[in-house]
């Protein structure tokens, strides 16, 4: 049975939520929620998203979208252009290289991994953005907010695989 | 024909990975040449960032409102808890302020009076843009945050924002009906300010924590915990006497100032229009252009 217009239509758009939810994640970060002391350690929420579908579903997420995202997170958050992007791509290629290693896993080994990716990460974007400025970020602010990153991923994660099993199962 | 199938597969397979690994390689450098590019043609990149955010700052702004409204819902029944007390503290502070009114008004006279006796011309007054606060990005690495106010309602990159407590910071970057506002916190703030006490000078930098720092000091300048900072109107970039916060620590040489204003709780601000010139260039004079593209 060919597929018709209307199923086609509905395959792609399945296939398109794991960038739009990444995209909608970073706006939501971006919304002020005005809780006293969130906002200077914000959770990296886009790495999470990109690792999760990294692991889970890559082909869903090509790295020409792990840039875009990237790139997006940077204009939104005012850091020079590129850096999210460069760390974000590199971050993804890790992921997918160690694709095998992560299949069939524990949730707690996954965790382990991302923990250890967002470390990576977060060295990376602290070390490109001093070298920026020409002066250091506080290193207690880049600490909490990896803390908080890393504290958040499983909520993330349980969302996200929900979402799989709801809308991605035929796809 | 099963057998050309399988060869062609052959031939595909280790081609499709290796274009998949030059993908990768491409983007990498892409992504590198993105950040070599907005170190070397800082304006363009600028305008390239401010562009994005210009396309989803009417998203932002929808979905920041029901969280306001709910914020304003929370503090409401807060206050509920409060109100005889908080009655008994502002009846205090009115007639604290009363009495600060009768001298204000007293000391107008007398200026009006010594300015007529001195010939002095006031400098101009300024008109100011509100804008409402659309998102606060967070994070670590960069204090800023992005207003609902762009070309369109008259920001110009470089003016100082306010609100009723003090200095926010200064518009780093505009788009058609958005802006992007630099936090005094951020690690790439430098304003300079003076002691209003003894007129000291110095420059106060981010440092993408709470409380930014004064460097360049003056040798032998006395700065004690307490003092009040104001914006000094060196360089022309920000007008003089805008208050920024009080001297919260000076120890080791390293005096920490704790800014009036508390930035999760900034809604509304003010964008003041001095129309100075400073040292922040925004392109060709802007004041020539036509108000409508």
């Amino acid at each position: 049975m060919k597929p018709t217009v209307w199923h086609r239509m509905d395959t792609m758009s399945r296939q398109l939520t794991p960038f739009l939810l990444t995209i909608m994640l970073v706006l939501l970060s971006a919304i002020p929620f005005q809780v006293p002391g969130l906002a200077r350690i914000m959770p990296l929420f886009s790495l999470m998203a990109i690792f999760h579908w990294g692991v889970n579903r890559s082909e869903l997420l090509p790295v020409y979208a792990v840039f875009c995202i990237g790139i997006f997170q940077d204009a939104l958050s005012g850091v020079p252009m590129g850096v999210h992007t460069v760390v974000f791509v590199m971050a993804y290629s890790v992921v997918l290289a160690q694709h095998r290693f992560f299949l069939g896993k524990s949730f707690y080994v996954i965790w382990l991994g991302y923990a250890l990716v967002a470390a990576g990460s977060f060295l990376l974007i602290w070390m490109l953005v001093s070298a920026f400025s020409a002066a250091a970020v506080d290193s207690r602010a880049v600490v909490s907010q990896y803390l908080l990153s890393v504290g958040c991923y499983p909520v993330v994660a349980h969302l996200f695989s929900r979402w799989q099993r709801a809308v991605l199962q035929q796809v | 024909m099963k057998n050309s199938t399988r060869t062609v597969n052959r031939i595909a397979a280790p081609v499709k990975s290796a274009a998949q690994r030059f993908a990768y390689l491409l983007l990498i450098l892409g992504a590198v040449g993105v950040l070599v590019i907005g170190r070397v043609d800082v304006a363009s990149m600028e305008q390239v960032q401010i562009q994005i955010v210009d396309a989803v700052a009417p998203i932002l702004d929808v979905a920041g409102r029901p969280v306001e409204s709910f914020n304003r819902g929370v503090e409401r029944m807060q206050e509920l808890y409060t109100v005889y007390d908080q009655n008994e503290k502002l009846r205090q502070e009115r007639d604290r302020l009363l009495h600060w009114q009768a001298l204000a008004r007293k000391l107008e006279t007398e200026n009006r009076t010594l300015k007529g006796l001195l010939n002095f011309s006031t400098g101009p007054e300024p008109s100011f843009i509100a804008a409402r606060v659309v998102a606060d990005p967070g994070g670590a690495f960069a204090h800023s945050l992005i207003l609902n106010a762009g070309d369109r309602a008259g920001v110009r990159k470089g003016q100082a924002t306010v609100t009723g407590d003090g200095l926010v910071g200064r518009i780093s970057s505009v788009g058609r009906r958005s802006s992007r506002l630099l936090l005094i916190t951020d690690l790439n703030s430098r304003i300079p300010i003076a002691i209003e006490s003894n007129r000291t000078r110095a420059v106060m930098a981010g440092t993408n924590t709470g409380r930014p720092r004064l460097i360049h000091l003056p040798t032998g300048a006395v700065i004690a915990k307490g003092d009040r900072v104001v914006t000094s109107g060196h360089g022309g970039v920000f007008p003089s006497g805008l208050p920024i916060g009080i001297v919260a620590s000076a120890n080791d040489g390293i005096i920490e100032v704790q800014p009036y204003v508390n930035r999760e709780r900034i809604e509304y601000v003010r964008v003041l229009d001095y129309n100075l010139q400073g040292i922040i260039q925004s392109g060709p004079d802007r004041s020539a252009r036509a108000p409508v593209r």
